[in-house]
C-alpha cells in the first residue's frame, strides 16, 4: 500500500517518490537544483549521530538535509 | 584550510575580477562545474598555479585565474564558483553565471563527475542556454572506473553537440586532448553544432510573446544609447543578440529574474526595465501562463523539471552502472564515522591524533633549527664586528630582528609541516563534510549555518582564509556569525604559542613517555573550547543583533577518494607551509626591530616597553596576564606567531630574546617573572579568545563592506576572552589555588 508521507518520516534504508514540495522561494528553488522533481526517487541513508540531519541520495548525490527542509517535501512510500 | 598564497592572505584580499589579455591573440575560457568534482584540479593540472584542492563543495569561492600555452596560443583560465546551477540561487551561482554570460569568455569549459554524472548535466544543460562555446570535460574517469561506471563519451558529444573530454586530471590523464579541444573550438577549427531544447508547449508559448520584442528593444539600445566600453564589445561581438541567449534572456524576464537584470545594468550599462514596452510583453507572458494555470512557483518548476529530465535522459543514454551498489563501500565508511556512537568521539580522536603527531613530530626539529639558526648569529656578529659596524646597529640587528627571526622559525615551522599535512589528508580524503553533518545539529540549536564548520576548518590554517570562505553561506545573517566567531578557532600562528605554553608548563609535570599524551589532551581542550565558544557567542549573536532563524540549507556529502599522498606532501611543504612561513617571517622582521627598539630606549629609569607595560599592569592582572603580555598581543596585532617572542624579549633586562636552547631556559625565564599555571593558563584562553590579526581584521572589512562588523568581529572575541580569563583568574584566586 502506498503512503505519502513527508520526507523526514522515511525510514533509514527505505526509498521513496516525490510527490510534492511544499515549500517555495528559495528553498523550493534549492530543492529543484538537487533534482527533486515529482516523482524523482530518494533513499534514505544515514542520520548523523543527534538524530538531524539526515543524508538522502538524490540521483546519485548524497545530500543532508535537516528535518525542516526534509518534512516539506512530500513522498510517496511504500 | 585552504592555506595557499590564494588565501593566505595575498590572495584573499585581491577578490575582484579583472582579466587582462596580454595579447589579443589571448583565449580567455571559463572553467566551470558542479562543487567537488576536481575544478581545482583540472585547474592547477593545467596552469601549474597551486590554487588549493580539497574534497569538500565550496572551494573556490572567489575567481581564480591562471595561464598556459597550448600551440602557438597563451589561454587565460578563470575558474569559477563551483555551481549546480546558473538560476542564481546564490552568490556563488550569480557570480558564475555573470561570468559565462557577460565576462564574454571565448569558450567554457565545464568540468563534471563521472561518478554522478546526471546531476552535472544539469549545470551543463543551462549553461547551453547561454553559450555554445562549450567543452564538456568528465572528469574523475579512474574514479568511475573503480565503481565500474562506463560512460559513452562519443555518445554524450552526439547528444550535446559539443565537444566531450575525458579526463582524469589527478594523473592528468586527458588534459592534452582537453588542450585540444580548446583550441580547436577557440580557433573555429571545428564546427560546433550545440543542442537546442524546448520546454514545454506553455512556456515555449510564453516566450514566444517577449523574444522578438527583446531583440528589437536590444538592437534599438544599442543604435541609440551611449554604451560603456564593455558592453559595446559585448554587443559587437554578438554575445548579446543572440538568439540563443535571447530566448534564455526572456524567459529569465517572465521568472522574474532580479540578479539577471541587475546584472544587465551593470554589465551593460542600462535597465531594461525602463522599457514600459517590454515591461507590457512580459506582462502578458505573464498573464498567459497564468491563464493557463501556471504561476510564479509552477513556472520555475516546469523550467527546471524539462532540465532535470533532460539529464535524466541523455544520462540514461550515455550512462552504464555495471555495479548498482557502487556506493556501498561509501555508507559503509558512513555509518560508522557518523554512527550515533563512534561519530563525534572519532572525529575529537582524528583531530586528538594529528595533534599529538604535530606535537611529538615538532620537537625534535625544532631543536635542530634552534641550534644551526643560533649557530649562524655567532657568525654574523663576528661579521658585524669585523664591519666595524657601530654596536647599536648590530644589535638591534641582531638582538631584535634576527632572534626574532629565529623564535618564528625554529618555533613554527616544524609543527606546520606535520600539521598541515595531516590536515590536508583529512581534508582529500573527503572527511570534512562528515564534520559539518555530525556538527550540524549544535549550529542548528545556535541558530546558525551547517557550513560554519567547514569555515571553522579553514580558520585552522588561516583565519582570512576561513573568513572569505564564510561565503559559502548565502544567509548575510548566518555568514556574519560565522565570520564574526571565526576567529574562536585558533590558527596556525596561534598554535606555536599555545604548543609551547602547554608543553612548559603542563606536560613538564609527568614523566616522559606520557608528556606529549598530556600535551595533546590539553591542547584538544583548549580546541574544544574554542569551538564550544563558538556555539555559546553564535547563539548569543542570534538572539541578540543578528536575531533570526536558521536558514535552510543543503550539504553535499561527497563520495570519499583516495589522498594522493605525494601531492600533499609537495603542496603542504612548498606552497602552504613555506608560504605562512614567508608572511610570518615578513611581519616578524619590522615586529622584531620595533619590539627592540621600544625594549631599549629608556625614559627615565624604565624603558618605553615598561611603561606601556606599568601602565597595563592592573589592568591584565585582573585577567591571570602582566601588563607584558598583553603588550605581546597588543604588539603581535599584525600577526599572532609573535607573542612569545615578544614576551620573552621583554622579560630580559637587556632588551633582546635569549638564546633559548631548550624549553627548560624558558620555563625558568617565565617562571622567575612570576609566572604561574593560571598566568599560563589565562594566556592560552587570551591566545584563543582576543581580537583577530591585522589581515583577518582586513578582511573581515573587504568581505562585510562595513566598518561596523569589523568593529564588532574586533570587540566580541576580545571581550570573550578578557571576561573568560578575568572569571577565571577570580575564581581560582579566591580559592587559593595559586
Amino acid at each position: 500500500m502506498e503512503i505519502i508521507i513527508p520526507l523526514n518520516n522515511l525510514p533509514l534504508g527505505k526509498k521513496a517518490k516525490v510527490c510534492e514540495l511544499k515549500s517555495s522561494g528559495i528553498m523550493r528553488r534549492r530543492m529543484l537544483d538537487l533534482g527533486l522533481i515529482l516523482d524523482t526517487e530518494v533513499e534514505a541513508l544515514q542520520k548523523s549521530p543527534s538524530g538531524d540531519p539526515t543524508a538522502y541520495n538524490i540521483r546519485g548525490a548524497v545530500i543532508a538535509l535537516r528535518s525542516e527542509e526534509a518534512g516539506n517535501i512530500l513522498v510517496r512510500a511504500n | 584550510m585552504g592555506l595557499t598564497n590564494q588565501s593566505t592572505g595575498a590572495g584573499v584580499l585581491e577578490s575582484e575580477l579583472k582579466i587582462e589579455r596580454i595579447s589579443p591573440n589571448d583565449k580567455v575560457i571559463a572553467l566551470a562545474g558542479n562543487p567537488n568534482v576536481g575544478k581545482s584540479t583540472v585547474f592547477n593540472s593545467l596552469t601549474g598555479l597551486n590554487q588549493h584542492t580539497g574534497n569538500w563543495p565550496g572551494k573556490t569561492v572567489t575567481n581564480a585565474q591562471g595561464s598556459y600555452i597550448h600551440k602557438d596560443r597563451n589561454f587565460i583560465l578563470v575558474d569559477i564558483p563551483g555551481t549546480y546551477s546558473l538560476m542564481a540561487n546564490s552568490v556563488e551561482e550569480e557570480v558564475a553565471r555573470d561570468f559565462v554570460c557577460f565576462g564574454n569568455p571565448d569558450a567554457t569549459i565545464i568540468v563534471t563527475d563521472a561518478t554522478c554524472l546526471e546531476r552535472n548535466l544539469n549545470l551543463v544543460l543551462q549553461t547551453l542556454e547561454i553559450t555554445k562555446n562549450l567543452i564538456v570535460c568528465v572528469n574523475l574517469l579512474d574514479e568511475a572506473k573503480r565503481k565500474k561506471i562506463h560512460i559513452n563519451l562519443k555518445e554524450l558529444s552526439n547528444r550535446l553537440g559539443v565537444p566531450v573530454v575525458g579526463t582524469n586530471a589527478r594523473s592528468s590523464k586527458g588534459l592534452k586532448e582537453l588542450m585540444d579541444a580548446v583550441y580547436d573550438i577557440t580557433s573555429n577549427k571545428i564546427q560546433i553544432n550545440p543542442m537546442r531544447f524546448n520546454y514545454d508547449d506553455l512556456i515555449e508559448e510564453a516566450i514566444k510573446i517577449v523574444e522578438p520584442n527583446l531583440v528589437k528593444i536590444l538592437t534599438e539600445v544599442h543604435r541609440n544609447t551611449l554604451l560603456n566600453e564593455a558592453s559595446i564589445d559585448l554587443f559587437s561581438k554578438n554575445v548579446i543578440i543572440d538568439t540563443q541567449r535571447i530566448r534564455w534572456i526572456s524567459l529569465k524576464l517572465i521568472d522574474g529574474d532580479k540578479t539577471l537584470l541587475k546584472a544587465m545594468e551593470k554589465y551593460l550599462g542600462f535597465d531594461l526595465m525602463e522599457n514600459q514596452n517590454l515591461l507590457i510583453y512580459i506582462e502578458n507572458a505573464r498573464r498567459f501562463l497564468s491563464k493557463n494555470g501556471v504561476d510564479h512557483d509552477q513556472l520555475r518548476d516546469r523550467i527546471v523539471s524539462c532540465i532535470v529530465k533532460l539529464a535524466e535522459e541523455i544520462s540514461r543514454d550515455t550512462v552504464t552502472f555495471h555495479n548498482e551498489k557502487y556506493n556501498s563501500m561509501d555508507r559503509k565508511i558512513d555509518s560508522v564515522l557518523t554512527s550515533k556512537i563512534f561519530g563525534i568521539p572519532i572525529m575529537i580522536g582524528l583531530l586528538g591524533v594529528i595533534f599529538w603527531l604535530t606535537i611529538t613530530g615538532a620537537n625534535y626539529p625544532s631543536e635542530i633549527i634552534a641550534t644551526l639558526l643560533f649557530g649562524i648569529e655567532r657568525h654574523l656578529t663576528d661579521f658585524f664586528i669585523w664591519a666595524e659596524t657601530p654596536q647599536w646597529v648590530c644589535d638591534l640587528l641582531v638582538m631584535g630582528i634576527y632572534r626574532t627571526l629565529v623564535w618564528v622559525v625554529s618555533v613554527m615551522l616544524p609543527p606546520m609541516a606535520i600539521f598541515f599535512p595531516l590536515f590536508t589528508f583529512l581534508e582529500d580524503l573527503g572527511y570534512l563534510p562528515r564534520v559539518a553533518f555530525n556538527l550540524d545539529s549544535f549550529f542548528k540549536r545556535a541558530c546558525a549555518h551547517g557550513k560554519q564548520a567547514l569555515t571553522m576548518c579553514m580558520g585552522f590554517g588561516c583565519n582570512a582564509a576561513g573568513i572569505v570562505g564564510c561565503r559559502i553561506i548565502d544567509s548575510p545573517r548566518e555568514r556574519l556569525i560565522a565570520i564574526i566567531t571565526n576567529n574562536f578557532v585558533p590558527c596556525n600562528g596561534r598554535f606555536p604559542t599555545l604548543i609551547a605554553i602547554i608543553t612548559i608548563f603542563f606536560a613538564g609535570m609527568v614523566p616522559g613517555t606520557l608528556k606529549s599524551i598530556v600535551s595533546t589532551l590539553a591542547l584538544l581542550i583548549v580546541i574544544i573550547l574554542g569551538v564550544v565558544m563558538t556555539f555559546l557567542i553564535s547563539n548569543i549573536l542570534s538572539k541578540t543583533i543578528l536575531k533570526g532563524l536558521p536558514s535552510s540549507f543543503t550539504l553535499e556529502l561527497p563520495p570519499y577518494r583516495k589522498p594522493q599522498i605525494g601531492r600533499i606532501i609537495i603542496r603542504s611543504i612548498f606552497d602552504r607551509t613555506l608560504f605562512v612561513l614567508g608572511r610570518a617571517i615578513a611581519v616578524a622582521a619590522p615586529a622584531g626591530l620595533i619590539i627592540w627598539i621600544m625594549a631599549n630606549v629608556h625614559v627615565g629609569a624604565l624603558s618605553l616597553l615598561d611603561h606601556c607595560a606599568v601602565f597595563l599592569q592592573p589592568f591584565a592582572h585582573l585577567a591571570g596576564l602582566d601588563g607584558y603580555i598583553l603588550m605581546a598581543f597588543i604588539l603581535s596585532f599584525p600577526a599572532n606567531e609573535i607573542v612569545i617572542p615578544i614576551i620573552i624579549m621583554s622579560y630580559m633586562a637587556t632588551g633582546n630574546i635569549l638564546e633559548l636552547d631548550s624549553l627548560n631556559e624558558l620555563r625558568d625565564l617565565l617562571l622567575s617573572h612570576g609566572w604561574t599555571w593560571l598566568t599560563a593558563v589565562c594566556v592560552m584562553l587570551f591566545s584563543l579568545m582576543h581580537f583577530p590579526c591585522g589581515t583577518t581584521c582586513w578582511t573581515i572589512k573587504k568581505e562585510t563592506q562595513s566598518l561596523k562588523w569589523t568593529i564588532i568581529s574586533f570587540l566580541i572575541p576580545t571581550i570573550t576572552g578578557i571576561v573568560i580569563c578575568f572569571i577565571t583568574a577570580s575564581v581560582v584566586r579566591l580559592l587559593g589555588l595559586v
